[in-house]
């Protein structure tokens, strides 16, 4: 098989590597670019572990090429703090203890990140919609609802504050 | 699981598509939103040579009206589907079914033509496009042509698009004003299929049933039109005993396979179900 040749802005870094047709968004993350976050849970677009942002929409890193994003923007948990500080979603899960062991953490930061862009100021079952593309097998998602609603309302707190 | 190796193209046209298409031959699949094709290369159930990644032919997506009919091209994703100002208004049927469809990130790649090129009876678009009474734009290198959806689905994973043929736009009449919709899924949690689902569009005239149509998701080898049920109803009030009728001969034509979501008797007797409920929520969306 032929090698592609692809430009990829990951987490806001331009990067250009030459990949197999068949790595997936995931290997590539992992493998290639040593960006661990992203987890490889089921493998088969369930489970959401691999969730990242391309151009500005969350995917499942498991089911999508590599290739397929040569030009895109891809965003990665390595990428949600800026400066040391952590983002509001990342803020939420410490503070309302929205993860047990983990694993499933990185791909729920990164579906809420988006989400809450998507809809600011979600209701409670917005947020099971919103978020039902990940599954956590410790939690039960209380608190996992909890700290994507505290993520919102700090997010438009401090918008307000910024206006 | 890492799919197998095969050489990757991505045409920027339809044309090119096409032409790659026959070129390849039966060596190339194409790829749309990759969520049923990739975990099928993964497992090795295919492992085509080439993939011909349709993503980057524009022309291939977007929702736009021509002459009464809503035009939806092959490539629109659920996600667009389901944001569609247009198909809102227009064919509210769509939107409400797509948000029933997979989970947030799937739906972002899941695409309409995948969706129904696959031919996979499990999917939710070819019983919503009996319903609808879709036509299927299909281009290859004799031309363009036209399937009615009722014509488009022969066995499972078999379908009348061509090898050579790419699937371009699904064409439905709009809904007029004061036609009721539903689509009723029963599935076992998110980004299942359908254990059962029925999809109907009903027009009433005073409490009769002026007209309806009802189809079915994954409760037989293709989608299936109830068309016997509609015929049970059409020129009756909603009565128990009429949906009872309509509801027995849906299950009738059943013929689903068994599997974890339940056994063939379950699983028609859910049919059965789910063409009342979705029977009673048209009804109430009726002017």
């Amino acid at each position: 098989m032929t090698k592609k040749r692809i430009k990829v802005k990951v987490n806001g870094r331009s990067v250009e590597k030459e990949v197999e047709p068949r790595t997936l968004l995931v290997h590539f993350l992992r493998e290639e670019l040593s960006l661990t976050g992203a987890h490889i849970g089921c493998e088969t677009s369930h489970c959401g572990a691999c969730t990242v942002d391309v151009d500005g929409k969350s995917v499942k890193g498991c089911t999508h090429l590599a290739v397929q994003c040569d030009d895109s923007q891809v965003l990665t948990v390595e990428g949600l703090a800026k400066g040391g500080v952590l983002h509001a979603v990342q803020e939420g899960f410490f503070t309302q203890h929205g993860l047990q062991c983990g694993f499933c953490t990185p791909g729920m930061l990164m579906r809420a990140y988006r989400f809450l862009q998507e809809n600011p100021d979600p209701t409670e079952a917005e947020v099971r919609v919103g978020m039902s593309g990940n599954l956590c097998r410790c939690t039960g998602y209380q608190n996992i609802v909890k700290a994507v609603l505290y993520a919102a309302t700090k997010l438009r707190d401090s918008q307000r504050v910024a206006a | 699981m890492i799919p197998p190796s095969f050489e990757y193209h991505a045409p920027t046209s339809a044309g090119e598509a096409i032409n790659l298409l026959s070129v390849l031959g039966s060596e190339a699949k194409l790829l749309a939103g990759g969520h049923s094709l990739l975990p099928m290369m993964k497992l090795r159930f295919a492992q085509p040579a080439h993939l011909i990644d349709l993503n980057r032919i524009d022309s291939l997506r977007g929702v736009r009206e021509q002459g009464g009919q809503i035009v939806i091209g092959a490539m629109t994703t659920e996600s667009d589907i389901i944001s569609s100002a247009l198909l809102q208004q227009k064919v509210p049927l769509l939107p409400e079914a797509a948000r029933q469809i997979a989970d947030p990130q799937v739906r972002n790649r899941g695409t309409i033509g995948g969706d129904i090129a696959h031919g996979d009876p499990a999917n939710d678009h070819p019983a919503l496009c009996l319903a609808l009474e879709a036509t299927f734009t299909l281009e290859g290198p004799k031309g363009q042509r036209s399937v009615k959806a009722e014509n488009f689905f022969h066995r499972t994973y078999q379908t009348d698009l061509a090898e050579d043929e790419i699937l371009c736009d699904i064409r439905i009449p709009a809904l007029a004003p004061g036609i009721g919709y539903a689509y009723e899924k029963l599935k076992r949690k998110t980004g299942d299929w359908a254990t059962a689902a029925a999809a109907v569009v009903l027009r009433l005239k005073g409490d009769r049933v002026e007209s309806v149509r009802i189809a079915l998701t994954n409760l037989a080898p293709t989608a299936l039109r109830a068309f016997a049920a509609e015929q049970a109803l059409t020129g009756n009030a909603l009565t128990h005993a009429v949906l009872a009728d309509a509801a027995s001969k849906a299950m009738a034509i059943c013929d689903p396979a068994e599997d974890l979501r339940g056994d063939r008797e379950y699983k028609t007797a859910m049919a059965g179900q789910m063409v009342r409920r979705a029977l009673a929520v048209a009804a109430t969306r009726c002017r």
